[in-house]
């Protein structure tokens, strides 16, 4: 287990370092000069150009530039926005949490109902309840998270008025508005993963119903819902979890538009406004940022199969 | 012993009947419905010069916002558009975009997915070592990235969203031809002398088409998904040209006084979407059991 863990630590790291590299190269691969080709017409001013040219490096040899590019990202400097002039790291730490808090919102949204209609659907397997779900699942795998943002802002926001439509109070001040505002955003990228986690549960609840200890708990007598609950369900979470860790990776993506219609001032916004005003360093950062994040969950989604099914070995 | 044996069987698998795969296609509802329903789309969306009963661009600002009628039958909107005229040819946009970036991905995945599952060594580790670093930087965020520095026109929506697919055809295709290409017949071809291009395209590929067709519909999918989310944040097909992302995206302005303009085209995204996935949990069902999740 030990040296597994190592190995997959290495390897994301490498993947992380790769993405960076990938970011730097493909600014270079721009024809003509990248620092006006990023700023565009209207906002390359001589200013700017000039502080971008700065921070890319561009009159030094492009080795040099790569090295001390990287050098720069190793001691967390991610560069000074070409706009407010401040430095981007702090900026982004700011941002970062309220991205992950709507994250973690939506995942456990998507837990709380996709698991139980998955089992529930995988015990009726063929019911009514079975057909409601697999329906649900498949409207909600299928909803565009700008499509179904922007119909729960019409319908929750400004027809029945139940929660504000928009918007960001900081939890601190105020923390019943904070979750009012939370629950919208956070239903809608949520929709999607309760879809795939309620198909995953239902097909990995019903191969193991078939199995051979289940029935060994019948035998000895223990009441159908401990069954399913205790001896079914342990087994049947692996591919669960699995689904979970890829899942969250597209939510990152997903919270992209979401925080645009909700106005949720996480790193997507941060992004989105970095893209307007063309502020290139702003992008880079984030893109690298969601980047690290996207690959570190596929390592804790890595690991902890072994912590749910101790058959699990790693060689 | 057991490979002699089984030997006959893996044989008789190999040649599927053709036809009986299309006819048991045509017979399956969960797969002609959503195939029937994006057919009639692609009709409409490519007939819409004949068949729109207005100007998609022309504007009507005194009838600005105007909810369904016997003149317009979806309403207009906020320049006094005709939302109907303008559904059908946003429909040109999704769909090209869509088609051209999977043909893109398509052609360019398969062909590093042969190559690398079939020759192996440095030229599986490229490959499968691009697509995991491709793999790991959520989509929508390099479309956004890239589309937002190059400039969002059409031939680059479609080539950021094809090579954005490419790992997901590379990888499919990688795994197939490794299980393929340890098949007798292709070592019969090899034997006779046939070039490896020529063991790849006749003997390779044809076996492998099941997994990739799957592919193709489920990729179709986020295609649409992809080219309209870019749309809704105002980096796809630049305006005037309508495109349903975009019309979803500028209705929404103008939602509080009138939901038409942003209903219509957020339906249509969610039903093509809903019909794609429909069709490709079909055909995965019926061609490919081994995918089903």
């Amino acid at each position: 287990m030990g040296s597994y863990i190592l190995r997959r630590l290495l390897q994301s790291a490498i993947l992380i370092f790769a993405v960076a590299t990938l970011i730097a190269v493909a600014v270079r691969l721009i024809p003509g000069d990248p620092a006006y080709v990023l700023l565009g017409e209207g906002q390359a001013t001589p200013d700017r150009v000039r502080l971008l040219r700065e921070q890319l490096g561009l009159e030094k040899p492009v080795h040099i530039q790569y090295l001390e590019w990287l050098g720069r990202l190793a001691r967390g400097d991610l560069g000074v926005s070409l706009i407010s002039r401040r430095p981007v790291g702090p900026d982004l730490l700011q941002r970062l949490p309220r991205t992950l808090e709507l994250t973690a919102a939506a995942t456990f949204l998507a837990l709380l109902f996709g698991l139980p209609a998955g089992i529930l659907a995988a015990v009726n397997r063929n019911g009514p309840v079975d057909l409601g779900v697999s329906v649900l699942a498949l409207l909600g795998v299928s909803s565009p998270v700008f499509v179904l943002g922007t119909l729960l802002v019409l319908i929750f926001g400004l027809y029945l008025r139940l929660f504000p439509a928009t918007g960001f109070v900081d939890l601190t001040q105020d923390p019943v508005g904070h979750f009012n505002r939370l629950l919208l955003p956070a239903a809608t990228l949520a929709a999607a993963m309760a879809g795939v986690i309620a198909r995953m549960a239902r097909s990995a609840v019903l191969e193991v119903l078939g199995e051979d200890y289940l029935r060994t708990a019948r035998a000895k007598g223990l009441r159908e819902r401990a069954v399913i609950l205790g001896h079914g369900l342990p087994n049947a979470l692996i591919p669960v979890v699995a689904v979970v860790g890829v899942q969250m990776g597209s939510l990152l993506g997903g919270s992209v538009i979401v925080e645009y219609i909700f106005n949720w001032p996480g790193l997507s916004t941060y992004l989105l406004q970095g893209i307007a005003q063309r502020d290139y360093p702003v992008v880079q950062a984030v893109v690298l940022t969601v980047s690290a994040l996207f690959i570190l969950l596929n390592l804790l989604t890595d690991l902890s199969y072994g912590l749910l099914d101790p058959r699990i070995r790693y060689g | 012993m057991a490979s002699t044996f089984s030997r006959p069987a893996a044989a008789t698998a190999g040649i599927r009947p053709r036809a009986g795969v299309f006819f048991r296609l045509v017979r399956t509802p969960r797969v002609v419905g959503p195939a029937v329903f994006l057919a009639v789309v692609a009709a409409l969306s490519l007939l819409a010069p004949l068949i729109a009963p207005h100007d998609p661009l022309e504007m009507r600002p005194p009838r600005a916002l105007q909810g369904p009628g016997p003149e317009f039958l979806l309403g207009t909107d906020e320049y006094g558009r005709d939302i109907l005229s303008r559904l059908l040819y946003g429909g040109r946009v999704s769909l090209a975009v869509a088609v051209g970036s999977i043909l893109v991905a398509g052609v360019v995945g398969v062909a590093l997915g042969l190559a690398g599952g079939y020759y192996g060594g440095i030229w599986e580790a490229l490959t499968m070592r691009t697509a995991d670093l491709l793999l790991s930087i959520p989509p929508i965020l390099l479309a956004i990235a890239t589309v937002a520095f190059l400039g969002s026109n059409l031939a680059n929506l479609i080539l950021v969203i094809g090579l954005l697919y490419v790992p997901r055809f590379a990888r499919v295709v990688h795994g197939s031809t490794l299980a393929v290409k340890q098949r007798e017949f292709v070592e019969a071809a090899r034997v006779v002398g046939a070039r490896d291009l020529r063991i790849l395209l006749t003997a390779i590929l044809p076996n492998i088409l099941a997994p990739i067709i799957v592919q193709a519909s489920v990729s179709l999918g986020f295609a649409i998904l992809l080219e309209s989310g870019l749309g809704f944040l105002g980096l796809g097909a630049p305006p005037p040209t309508p495109s349903w992302g975009q019309m979803v995206g500028t209705g929404r302005g103008y939602m509080h006084l009138a939901p038409w303009p942003v209903l219509w085209p957020a339906l249509m995204v969610w039903a093509v979407i809903l019909a794609f996935n429909l069709l490709g949990d079909g055909l995965r069902d019926l061609l490919d059991p081994r995918l089903r999740g």
